[in-house]
């Protein structure tokens, strides 16, 4: 069959079950648009690229599928890029599709031409030039390869015009061949039997779940682990989700603002056992403290992540999903004798501490953020998808709504990019047109991509947007007060919109609540309201997210309320 | 910890970029780069590339891990301690008054270099050997005058089981 590139593009987009693009077009992506409009493949228009890329990732975050958005060249391909980094550091599969100049015009400075594969090759999985409409097949089937296996990635791949307009042969359903690139699913049944003895041994374990556990889709062997040996877990920001929240053996996040009994249990366990995790800095705090009793089992299809912050005891290099499943075989042919018993004053000891050190805070006159965050989890009884922005209300959201289930929290970790809840929640509209989603921001990172208001009325998504308002920049704020002598430089942001006329600008709803006992009503108000809603809750402006440990301190060094 | 030269070697798709995704990598992550060579193999889909980095021991294992999750990184090895062959290659303009061309001689025999190129006050020495050889000779001819020098980085192949 002979095509030409736009449309061998449109081919292999049906061929990966693609339903939905994020875009933006531009002269180098018309050919592009031109085609997409003919297909059954919905196009959502953006009003900035780097809300494309948001979007397609949060579309991903929901669904497991691969993202695709597609931008042009130049000014396109680069606003695009803070969220190719967001995805890169989450793990996020996209595809990215930039329109290029033509390829005569290359190297030449011309009208909109940047590299962006030199741009994004730090940040992307990998990246493609096409240079001529031969390769253009094989590269999109690569690309879409490369994004979703072994760990996820975005991969961007640059179009130039005239290869969008060449003809060529099309062949479908291509197998993708690619030399040396083959991830290691399979992790060794030695090193897991060792985790089996191990668990069996210990007294005090722990299991630290990650992205990694969401992504391989394991949530249910997990959980599985956990209760079949009574080990308690905790959970990355990323990890949020795949071990359910309100467990009794969940402790919630671990880190920086992680819970009280996270943190010291990571201190004093005897074996702690990482999955689908990367040892962040966030996480860890001072290394060398970093669960200094334990055995550390490490299990990533990564290698680069295994010893690249924390030396291990055992690694294991493989899929989260096979890796627990193996496990949990393993146990299950094992006689666990009085396990409960012996696990016994170690939960006794987590209980006690979760009794003693809970998440609180104290209301007073002025609306608490955290008590926002806790009414949004009990009047949509936590089944909203949660996005966030960056900064306080990210860790609020974090601590104080409960995540049973993976996928439901959708939150920029690694790189923490403010501006990235709006468009992201935009994506996980998309992909779930009936579920509530919610998202959760800072009147500072909200107007980083306020104008996305726009796609969400015209796509009728029905978003709704909390805004934790303390006419800060809450989370650096907080820095100052606490290691600043509170010289809060460049950190006011009493000049914001008025949020309840800008979302009414938009053609969306606006909600405000200035007091505590509005917080429910506004609530109840704004998620029954149809349509795209901004909620504006004038909260305590000086308010910290506690525990907090400063930055390079041991993780049981906390600050607490 | 202690840190130790290790010489990686790779084979890499042949291809615009490529390089630049290594170099990158070793820029971006602030590993250490010695020397670095690349030529095409017999195949010219494939390349050879040879780094020689300076790093400890959790170190080199996190730059070959991160450089074996390159996708155009087909085969990489790290020939530290193992049986292989190594070299590097210079040309030194040396300059050659008549006092002390005969030394230069001397030099160039004991070293088994070749003087490829003669002026009336220069000589264009090719020299190949170890790492070693070559720092040797250069010391040499330094208190003679060395105008100027090109010199790649090293080259190793594993030596093939008898
Ligand atoms: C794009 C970007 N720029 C700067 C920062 C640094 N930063 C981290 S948190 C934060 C404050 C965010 O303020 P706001 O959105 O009002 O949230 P709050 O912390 O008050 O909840 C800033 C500026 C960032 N994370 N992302």
């Amino acid at each position: 069959m002979k095509l030409i590139g736009a449309q061998i593009l449109m081919e292999i987009l049906k061929e990966e079950g693609v339903d939905s693009i994020f875009g933006f077009p531009g002269g180098a992506t018309i050919d592009i648009h031109d085609h997409l409009e003919r297909t059954d493949i919905r196009h959502y228009l953006v009003r900035h690229e780097q809300a494309a890329v948001h979007a397609a990732d949060g579309y991903a975050r929901v669904t497991g599928k691969v993202g695709v958005c597609l931008v042009t060249s130049g000014p396109g391909a680069t606003n695009a890029v803070t969220g190719i980094a967001t995805a890169y550091m989450d793990s996020i599969p996209l595809v990215i599709i930039s329109g290029q100049v033509p390829t005569h015009l290359i190297g030449n400075d011309a009208f909109q031409e940047v590299d962006i594969v030199g741009i994004t090759r730090p940040c992307t999985k990998h990246n493609y030039l096409v240079t001529s409409v031969a390769e253009l097949a094989r590269i999109l089937k690569e690309a879409f390869h490369i994004a979703r296996s072994g760990r996820p990635g975005p991969v961007l791949v640059d179009i130039p015009k005239d290869v969008q307009q060449a003809t060529a042969h099309f062949k479908p359903n291509q197998k993708v061949k690619l030399k040396s690139y083959n991830p290691t699913y399979k992790p060794n049944a030695k090193q897991l039997r060792k985790v089996v003895d191990l668990i069996k041994a210990a007294k005090r374990p722990l299991i630290f779940a990650g992205g990694g556990v969401i992504l391989s889709k394991s949530a249910d062997e997990l959980t599985k682990l956990a209760r079949s040996a009574q080990i308690p877990v905790t959970m990355s920001l990323m990890g949020l989700g795949a071990f359910p929240g309100s467990d009794p053996l969940s402790l919630g996040m671990i880190g920086m603002h992680g819970t009280y009994r996270a943190n010291m249990s990571t201190g004093e366990c005897d074996l702690f056992i990482g999955i689908g995790v990367r040892f962040d800095d966030r996480v860890t705090g001072k290394t060398d403290c970093f669960a200094a009793q334990a055995e550390i089992v490490h299990i990533d299809i990564d290698p680069t992540s295994i010893h690249k912050n924390v030396p291990v005891s055992i690694p294991v290099v493989g899929d989260c999903k096979s890796s627990l499943e193996i496990i949990n075989q393993y146990l299950a042919e094992e006689d666990l004798g009085n396990l409960t018993a012996n696990r016994k004053p170690w939960l006794e000891k987590i209980r006690q501490w979760k009794q003693d050190y809970k998440l609180a805070y104290v209301q007073k006159e002025a609306i608490k953020p955290q008590y926002v965050v806790e009414k949004l989890y009990e009047l949509t009884r936590g089944d909203a998808i949660i996005t966030t922005e960056v900064g306080q209300n990210q860790m609020w959201a974090a601590q104080f709504y409960h995540f049973d289930r993976p996928g439901y929290f959708v939150t920029s970790g690694g790189l923490g990019t403010m501006g990235f809840g709006l468009p992201a929640a935009i994506g996980a509209q998309v992909a779930f047109p009936d579920a509530l989603v919610v998202d959760v921001a800072g009147d500072g990172s909200i107007q980083m991509n306020i104008q996305e208001m726009a796609t969400a009325v015209q796509y009728k998504l029905p978003v709704k947007v909390v805004i934790l308002n303390n006419c800060y920049l809450g989370m650096v704020r907080q820095w100052q007060e606490l290691f600043y002598d509170k010289r809060y430089a460049c950190t006011c942001m009493d000049h914001a919109p008025d949020f309840v006329k800008l979302a009414e600008a938009f053609g969306a709803s606006g909600l405000r609540a200035t007091r505590p006992d509005e917080v429910k009503s506004v609530l109840r108000r704004g998620l029954e309201t149809p349509g795209p809603v901004i909620m504006d809750f004038r909260v305590a402006k000086e308010e910290c997210v506690y525990p907090m440990v400063p930055a390079g301190a041991p993780i049981t060094e906390m600050l607490l309320v | 910890m202690t840190e130790e030269k290790h010489i990686l070697t790779m084979l890499v798709d042949n291809e615009p970029g490529v390089l630049s995704r290594i170099v990158g990598l070793f820029s971006g992550r602030g590993f250490n780069i010695e020397s670095l060579c690349v030529a095409e193999t017999i195949d010219p889909k494939v390349s050879r590339i040879t780094i020689v980095t300076q790093a400890n021991a959790p170190l080199v294992e996190q730059i070959e891990k991160q450089l074996r999750k390159l996708i155009n990184v087909i085969k990489l090895r790290d020939l530290t301690g193992s049986g292989s062959v190594q070299r590097e290659m210079a040309l030194v303009c040396v300059r050659a008054k008549p006092e002390n061309r005969d030394e230069i001689l001397r030099i160039v025999d004991i070293f088994r270099c070749k003087i490829v190129d003669v002026g009336p006050e220069y000589y264009i020495i090719e020299a190949t050997g170890t790492e070693d050889k070559m720092k040797a000779l250069i010391n040499l001819l330094k208190p003679i005058g060395i105008k100027k020098i090109a010199r790649t980085g090293t080259i190793a192949l594993f030596r093939e089981p008898h």
